[in-house]
């Protein structure tokens, strides 16, 4: 069991290929690591019988050679993708029992090339958060402890279960979303590897909405290689969501090893902040220098409107939430409340369903889209964000990607910043730039600070220009060396 | 710009969220520190920007007006929390 689940997922899949094993083999040690690793409280629900049977039809498809690209391989998925017939919950109690009747298309394309589902991951309810605390679920918590104290730590958020799950081999890969930074701050958290791709890659379709021009799915992994053989299944045009791009997929892990030599790395001085680690400062140079001693150039570059993108961010993101969650009226699906009149019905059903986070949000979105200040607020931040995809776009005249630390911090403790929204909203300082220009972002293990906790770095590419991430993140893997893995204490 | 107490009531209202009113005030407050933080928007010089609503470059995409999906009124309903016969069961909505 150990060493089927330690594998990565090109591991697996070269194992499954060459006959060492089979999927049910593989899914079954997996099954029981996450019966035993029940404590993380990273799986919500978990289907072992659905995976069984997946892993069972995968090894039939696989002896009349007809196995797809990720066939047999057991993943995680975050429980805001739609899953048809199983619970989907957003974490929030206002979906209370909701049971898709159709399937996420992303899912639906890790399906479609073979892989098997274990289960539904935990995450900040309607992906509200940095630490996975909002989860009606309650949260998960980290693998990784500090070496100075067992006190439970947060996996990062929204994706934490995600996070979580990977870093714990509980499954060899899991779909994520990424807003803020939902995807790379918890990979950063838990050393593993995650990516948000330019926005439009992946359809949105089927995946519950919080913010509709931000949001991004991506996979998180144990490797920089098998983030870019997942990210190659879950892209692709699709004519259901409005926004995906009609562009061609390339194998991205092709990529991972081709040489960087040449390429120019900017280093944007505003990503410096106050407070920052000197071990965040320390590895964030480490990295630069495995980039020149792979032959890369090292530019020094500006972003000057960056730290306006999390205010602005703190606009946009509450409007489009207030809008996308109007739908949770208790009619048509989820929980439904008692009241004596039907606004009273919806203010009471709301009111219950929602958790504390996504009450603030959606009150902030309804707030600055009200009459009187949408052009003072709304508009304003609309603005804003122009100016920050602008900064890019100056910025890519100067280099071809961007290197700089994930998160401000180490994974913190469960609790310590539930009671600060802004502090929490922090974390994401050096992810939302990313999502509000559209731009791909990947966050991969880099080293491990005084307290043995892991620290991630951040390569961001030019649009539709993951193949360059990836090349810059697979050296930087390598460079790294970084093969640490949590002690397990569950 | 300070939110007070009529404020959070009006939001709450048109956001249709139930707030008794021994939490707005602390609400408030809340809502209060977060749009000072945001308030920090304003020292950006926005003069001639075109405000930015999408990242992807090109228009809306047009297809054949053609049925796609639907006529499942088993699928549309089985998530209600009450139906009947394909239907949805709603409050009662015009007196």
């Amino acid at each position: 069991m150990s060493v089927l689940t330690s594998l990565t997922l090109k591991g697996a899949l070269d194992g499954l290929n060459a006959g060492d094993f089979t999927s049910v083999e593989l899914t079954t040690a997996h099954i029981e690591a996450i019966e035993a690793a029940r404590p993380l409280n990273a799986f919500i629900l978990e289907t072992p019988e659905h995976a069984l049977s997946m892993a069972a039809a995968s090894d039939a498809r696989r002896a009349l050679d007809l196995q797809g690209p990720l066939d047999g391989a057991p993943l995680g998925v975050k429980d805001l993708f739609c899953t048809k017939g199983v619970r989907t919950t957003a974490c929030s109690n206002i979906l209370g029992n909701f049971i898709p009747q159709y399937e996420s298309t992303v899912t639906s394309q890790l399906w479609r090339d073979g892989a098997v589902m274990l289960g539904k991951l935990n995450l900040d309810q309607f992906a509200m958060g940095s630490s996975n605390e909002t989860s009606a679920f309650g949260p998960v918590t980290n693998p990784w402890r500090s070496t100075s104290s067992n006190k439970p730590l947060t996996p990062g958020g929204s994706s934490g279960g995600s996070a979580a799950a990977v870093a714990a081999d509980l499954c060899l890969g899991a779909t994520a979303t990424d807003t803020g930074g939902s995807i790379r701050q918890p990979a950063a958290f838990t050393g593993t590897v995650g990516i948000k791709p330019t926005y439009g890659r992946c359809s949105r379709w089927g995946v519950v909405a919080f913010a509709s021009s931000l949001d991004q799915a991506g996979p998180i992994a144990k490797t920089v290689e098998d983030a870019a053989i997942l990210l190659t299944s879950m892209c692709g045009h699709d004519p259901k969501d409005s926004t995906s791009l009609d562009v061609e997929v390339p194998d991205f892990s092709l990529y991972v090893g081709k040489s960087i030599k040449g390429l120019r790395i900017g280093i944007p001085k505003e990503y410096r902040v106050d407070n920052m680690p000197a071990e965040i400062e320390k590895l964030w140079a480490d990295g630069i220098e495995w980039l020149k001693e792979a032959g890369c150039e090292i530019v020094e570059i500006s972003l000057p409107h960056t730290k306006y993108a999390l205010p602005a961010y703190y606009i946009v993101a509450p409007a489009e939430a207030s809008s996308n969650l109007a739908r949770y009226d208790g009619m048509r699906y989820g929980h439904r409340a008692q009241g004596a009149n039907l606004t009273e019905i919806y203010e009471n059903t709301r009111a219950e369903g929602f958790g504390d986070e996504v009450k603030r949000r959606i009150m902030i979105g309804t707030y600055v889209l009200s009459a009187g200040y949408y052009d003072a607020y709304y508009l304003k931040a609309l603005k804003v964000r122009r100016r920050i995809a602008e900064d890019f776009d100056k910025a890519w005249e100067r280099c071809d990607a961007i290197l700089t630390p994930t998160a401000p911090s180490a994974a913190f403790g469960l609790g310590e910043n539930s009671n600060d929204p802004i502090a929490m909203y922090l974390n994401d300082v050096f992810t939302v730039t990313t999502n509000l220009a559209g731009l791909p972002g990947l966050s991969l293990p880099a080293g491990l600070d005084a307290n043995g906790l892991p620290l991630g770095l951040q390569i961001i590419g030019k649009p539709l220009d993951e193949g360059t991430v990836f090349s810059v993140a697979g050296a930087m893997e390598k460079a790294a060396g970084f093969n640490a893995k949590a002690a397990r204490w569950w | 710009m300070a939110i007070d107490v009529a404020t959070v009531r009006k939001v709450a209202r048109l956001a249709r969220i139930a707030e008794p009113e021994e939490r707005l005030e602390a609400l408030a407050q809340e809502l209060n520190g977060i749009m000072t933080w945001i308030e920090q928007l304003a020292e950006v010089d926005t003069d001639g920007v075109e405000p930015l609503t999408s990242v992807v470059g090109a228009g809306a995409p047009l297809r054949e007006d053609v049925v796609t999906m639907g006529g499942d009124a088993e699928m549309i309903t089985f998530n209600a929390p009450k139906s009947i016969d394909g239907f949805f069961v709603v409050p009662k909505v015009v007196e």
